[in-house]
């Protein structure tokens, strides 16, 4: 049978490096195929190439057996490819109708393509579930269902091939189901879907076959049915994973920061942490698990001090931390620092050199001159920070972007450890960084619980909370919904957790 | 932040914006059906071949100098102030009210309180839209422009009515007295026994290049400059550090409308000695040009209004040898010099650390 | 005190007055509803009323005054927007170069072909619109009825859709396979076939000819009614025509004492529209909020 999609010998270089190697592989119809690989994998360029954002530098794709080569999106989607972005295609100001029309208005005039849209979208409905109402306001749903209108989007273009884009990312476990669901229902269905994620669960449990990409090549490629997460991790990262070495025998120390019935509001007034306490003890990670944006990261920014706390009480060592002393620059003079989860938004200034990235935050010290600054030194301190650090490359004047993701971390990591925190705030501490970057920072965390100090660790990766913390705190809609012990859960557990589920075993 | 000289730095970004204007020059003069070699030799000769043209070029510039470094302190801290204009507008006021109504302050004491009247004047202009951006998001690019057309109508009413010389048709008001003068190049050749330029040409120039310096040391030196950049290239980044967004638009502001005051200064005093209409010819503006050109570096910014200076001068003498080329040349010019900017620097707002 | 007969002539002249701020606001809303911030259109409005007057005043038509008109504008646009659009360029930097260059051109080249400082001689006959029905010309009729054409395309076409929504979220457009900058190229375009019909109305029907500066902040006054019609066009017909009456009464008033305040000077009442829409911004009496990504440079990945 010919492949419903095949991808031959597809490279796409950026300057002299190659983000796809030579890529081949082929995806039948009524099929669920997963492509998996670390960030920067190439992932992402690879589809980017199928749906006609970019070209490839050489080779080509295969749609049923034809050669195309797609100029721009108009000719993908002209094609069958429907595409589902991580980052939603959706106009927030418009209605679902609009957005589902948008591209395919069929017509000049958009009351006839509107009437005729309408009675597809629910001809759609019937056969695959759930209705989204078309006259309702983007900005008003829910993610679940925003997606599922990107998902109606290319279904009413009459996608045969559907590329799905990390789309569990912002899901709760519960609606990752009904996305699973509804995939299942449309490979029934006959279509192609090509499903892109790292989480190798995910792929094992709705996936037929698996490509694995790494660095831009494909290195393997797995029926499900005959393969383990550990196989596929070992082919995802070139090595078997080595867990960090971390032994949790230690008594709980004092409570350093209390929190009581914290409340944290979004600029447009909407809760978004809705009463949370919690104590931070010396010598412990406390990991938060959540499907983000169930206020984690605006728990982490007002504990931080960049984010005003409507209500409740904050305590370090027993004193109260009143409203006045709640900003960064206070917070970082009572010793809590803070590795934010966006570094190239907050934690650095990407045009800034690395030496002026060294310092945020901390430029008004004594030892960076004062009113007047002191160049030399700050340099000097840049430069030290990278040697002790293994920054590469160890250039303090080069521009900040210019690092790689990794080299960026860690210089967040040393500027914030090496001012010995009190407590060190951490919010996706290896984000989109490579292994070795991975394992650098999780050792040098791990060695600062061992020096006895707090450490509060956010992150959507479970392994990771798993790996890290002594204890882990749930966050759902803006709640702690579960306590537990690292050695007493599992993954599973934690996920009906953040989904929401009632605690039963508290 | 280290590298070859910031004068040699800033000399690459002038010499294409010349470049555009020789060219553009040439061809309009051409258009006009002129001689565009003669046309470019009477602008150079008009503007630097002689002691009178080079003392109006430098007087020129001084405007430029104090417009560019007011758009570009501005440009640092992220925000495009339109303004310059309007608050060299509210400066002229603050300074005639000085002038006129301080009575007889001792002579050594006239002209800082002159320049302190003029300064908190531009000041207070640039403060209002700053807080509007800083406290209630109002974005600043629409309320300066807004703030240039009611500083106009101020200026209008005031000299229509209240500051109007009694008698006097012309929207204008009563002559400074002396002491408002400021000490101009002539009067230092006359004392020195040699020929006047018979320019305006006055103190206000040492003062606009002490100006630049002191830009120069506070974008690259101190850490005012520093918590400016990092807000103008990252304001969530600036959030994080903890720096305060509305302390530092604030101070960015000020000091931009202490900067167009200079403006102000160096016409009414060194000048018109008087206030007048349109005492500010649109140089405000002109200064976003200046700030471009330059890249928002002092030494840049000299440069720009050295050349800016030079092409308003040689216009003007361009314009009264040959009457169908106007003045209005150089503002075409300006305009095509911005335009490349626009296409080629899209970076400009941000302020490079 | 102000009488009937003068209110309605004060009105009369205010729907006069209006038709260019009109015009040009519609401008400001094509381009920024496609996401093109456009402080230029005062140099749009100068560029046409100079283009018109001069063609009018040599062919002695003002039907080819107004084609002049409509083509000048529209080459300073697609100016802007290929600085703009194509280039990336800080659309504030592109709309202030198009200010000065209009500035600058309209008066050199008035100077070099007409001499007389800049003006145009004066256009009497064929070469000026007059009214046609209740003291207001075709090109009034023309710019009113452009808010219902505007305000239909814009919300009633495939076209409007997608216009707005490469204000709104051109990665969106892009991915749904449509050209962003085909979409505000247009959008542009438009844009200055409007500053085109509003500077022909400046030139040809309001004054009889052309004199330098003489646009005097209208592209600005359309931009603060922009503001306060918050990008819809109904409401920027309502907010031109009272900016238009209050100008018409600034001039009508001179002088006038209002009971209980005294005379108010004309420039209170020529700064009163920029006053409310500062007020307006600051968030004292409502919000207006431009489209989501007018003034972001559309980047292709």
């Amino acid at each position: 049978m010919v492949p419903a999609l095949e991808f031959i010998g597809v490279t796409k270089r950026f300057g002299g490096v190659a983000a796809c190697n030579g890529v081949s592989f082929q995806a039948a119809q009524g099929s669920i195929h997963g492509i998996i690989g670390e960030n920067g994998a190439g992932k992402s360029t690879l589809m980017s190439i199928l749906c006609g954002a970019r070209r490839a530098d050489a080779g080509h794709i295969r749609l049923d057996g034809r050669a195309v080569n797609f100029a721009s999106p108009r000719g993908a989607i002209a094609r069958g490819i429907g595409m589902v972005h991580q980052h939603f295609m959706l106009i927030e100001a418009m209605s679902v109708l609009d957005n589902i029309m948008l591209g395919a208005e069929g017509g000049p005039l958009l009351a006839k393509g509107r009437a005729a849209a309408r009675a597809r979208l629910a001809a759609l409905e019937r056969d695959h579930g759930p209705a989204v109402d078309p006259d309702a306001i983007i900005a008003d749903l829910p993610v679940g269902l925003r997606q599922r209108v990107e998902i109606l989007k290319a279904l009413i273009r009459g996608a045969r091939i559907l590329v799905l884009d990390e789309p569990t990312a912002v899901l709760t476990p519960n609606e990752t189901a009904e996305l699973f669901k509804l995939m299942r229902r449309l490979r029934d269905g006959g279509a192609c879907i090509l499903f892109i994620t790292h989480k190798l669960g995910e792929a094992l449990d709705v996936c037929g076959r698996v490509t694995v990409m790494r660095r831009g090549g494909i290195v393997g490629e797995f029926d499900t049915a005959q393969t383990s997460a550990a196989r596929l991790a070992e082919a995802m990262i070139g090595r078997p994973v080595e867990a960090a070495a971390n032994d949790r025998i230690r008594a709980p120390g004092a409570v350093i920061l209390r929190a009581r019935d914290v409340r944290v509001s979004d600029p447009s007034g909407a809760a978004r942490v809705k009463g949370v306490s919690l104590d931070l003890r010396e010598g412990e990670i406390l990991g938060i698990a959540g499907v983000s944006g169930n206020g984690q990261s605006e728990l982490l920014e007002a504990l931080a001090g960049m984010r005003p706390i409507a209500a409740g009480t904050l305590a370090i060592n027993g004193a109260a931390i009143d409203a006045r002393a709640r900003n960064p620059r206070a917070m970082r003079a009572l010793g809590v620092m803070h590795v934010p989860e966006d570094r190239l938004k907050h934690g650095l200034v990407a045009d800034f050199p690395a030496s002026g990235s060294a310092m945020l935050g901390f430029h008004r010290e004594a030892r960076y001159g004062g009113a007047l600054l002191d160049r030399a030194a700050i340099e000097a301190d840049c430069a030290a920070k990278m040697a002790r650090w293994d920054i590469r490359p160890p250039a303090p004047n080069l521009a900040t972007r210019g690092f790689s993701g990794g080299n960026q971390q860690k210089l967040i990591l040393a500027r914030e450890i090496e001012r010995d925190p009190l407590i060190l705030l951490v919010g996706q501490p290896t984000r989109g960084v490579d292994i070795g970057a991975v394992e650098a920072a999780h050792a040098r965390l791990l060695a600062l619980r061992a020096a006895g100090k707090a450490i509060l660790l956010i992150s959507n990766e479970l392994d990771e909370i798993l790996a890290l913390s002594d204890r882990i705190l749930v966050m759902c809609g803006g709640r702690i919904t579960g306590e537990r012990s690292p050695g007493g859960t599992s993954a599973r557990e934690l996920g009906l957790l953040m989904a929401g589920a009632a605690d039963t075993a508290a | 932040m280290s590298g070859p000289p910031a004068v040699w730095q800033a000399a690459g970004p002038v010499l294409a914006p010349l470049a555009v204007a020789l060219a553009a020059i040439s061809i309009i003069v051409a258009a006009a059906g002129e001689n565009p070699a003669a046309a470019l030799r009477t602008l150079a000769a008009g503007s630097l071949g002689s002691r009178e043209g080079l003392a109006m070029t430098l007087f020129y510039t001084t405007d430029f100098i104090f417009a560019g470094l007011a758009v570009s302190v501005a440009f640092r801290a992220g925000l495009f102030n339109i303004g310059v204009e309007g608050q060299a507008m509210a400066a002229g006021i603050g300074i005639a009210l000085a002038a006129l109504y301080a009575g007889a302050l001792p002579g050594a004491l006239a002209l800082p309180a002159l320049a302190l009247a003029g300064a908190a004047g531009g000041a207070l202009w640039a403060l209002v839209p700053a807080w509007l951006q800083a406290r209630r998001g109002s974005h600043i690019v629409i309320t300066t422009i807004m703030f240039n057309f009611i500083a106009g109508a101020l200026l209008g009413f005031l000299l229509n009515g209240p500051l109007g010389a009694p008698g006097s048709m012309q929207p204008e008001s009563p002559a400074f007295p002396a002491a408002a003068a400021m000490p101009r190049l002539d009067d230092a050749l006359r004392a020195m026994g040699m020929t006047p330029t018979d320019t305006p040409l006055n103190l206000c120039l040492p003062l606009a290049l002490a100006a630049a310096f002191a830009a120069h040391v506070l974008f690259e030196r101190t850490r005012l400059g520093y918590e400016m950049a990092v807000l103008g290239a990252s304001p969530p980044a600036a959030a994080y550090a903890g720096i305060s967004p509305a302390r530092i638009m604030m101070l960015a502001m000020i000091l931009s409308g202490i900067l167009g005051s200079g403006l102000a200064l160096n016409e009414l005093t060194g000048a018109q000695n008087r206030l007048i209409l349109e005492f500010t010819g649109g140089y405000g503006f002109v200064g976003i040009a200046i700030a471009l050109t330059g890249r928002n570096r002092p030494a840049g910014i000299v440069l720009a209004a050295l050349l800016f200076g030079a092409l308003y001068q040689g216009g003007a003498e361009l314009a009264f040898e040959r009457p169908k080329i106007t003045r209005d040349m150089i503002v075409l010019v300006q305009g095509l010099i911005v335009l490349m900017a626009g296409c080629f620097g899209a970076r400009a707002r941000s302020g490079e650390a | 005190m102000p009488d009937a007969d003068m209110l309605l002539s004060i009105l009369a002249s205010g729907v006069r007055l209006s038709a260019p701020v009109l015009c040009a606001c519609l401008a400001g809303l094509w381009s920024e509803r496609a996401g093109i911030v456009d402080i230029g259109l005062e140099g749009k409005l100068l560029a046409a009323a100079f283009a018109g007057a001069a063609a009018a005043s040599l062919t002695g038509s003002a039907y080819a005054g107004l084609f002049a008109a409509l083509g000048a504008s529209l080459a300073l646009a697609l100016l802007q927007g290929y600085a703009a659009i194509q280039r990336g360029g800080d659309q504030i930097v592109c709309g202030m170069a198009v200010n000065m260059i209009a500035a600058g051109a309209t008066a050199l080249a008035g100077a070099a072909i007409f001499g007389e400082g800049g003006r145009t001689p004066g256009l009497e006959g064929a070469a000026r619109f007059t009214p046609v029905f209740a003291g207001q010309d075709g090109l009034a009729f023309a710019a009113l009825a452009c808010v219902g054409v505007t305000s239909f395309i814009l919300f009633q076409t495939r076209w409007g859709l997608r216009l707005r929504a490469a204000g709104e979220n051109p990665q969106a457009l892009a991915a749904a396979g449509i050209s962003v900058s085909r979409t505000r190229y247009g959008a542009v375009a438009v844009c200055g076939l409007l500053c085109g019909l509003g500077g022909a109305d400046l030139a040809l029907s309001q004054a009889a000819g052309f004199l330098p500066g003489m646009s005097a902040g209208k592209g600005f006054i359309a931009l603060a009614a922009l503001i306060f019609a918050r990008w819809q066009p109904g409401a920027a017909l309502a907010s031109c025509l009272a900016f238009g009456l209050l100008d018409a009464a600034a001039i009508r008033m001179q002088g006038a004492a209002l009971p209980g305040l005294g005379p108010v000077p004309v420039q209170a009442i020529q700064a009163l529209p920029y006053i409310l829409t500062i007020i307006l911004l600051a968030g004292f009496i409502g919000r207006s909020a431009a489209p989501a990504a007018a003034g972001v440079p559309y980047k292709k990945e």
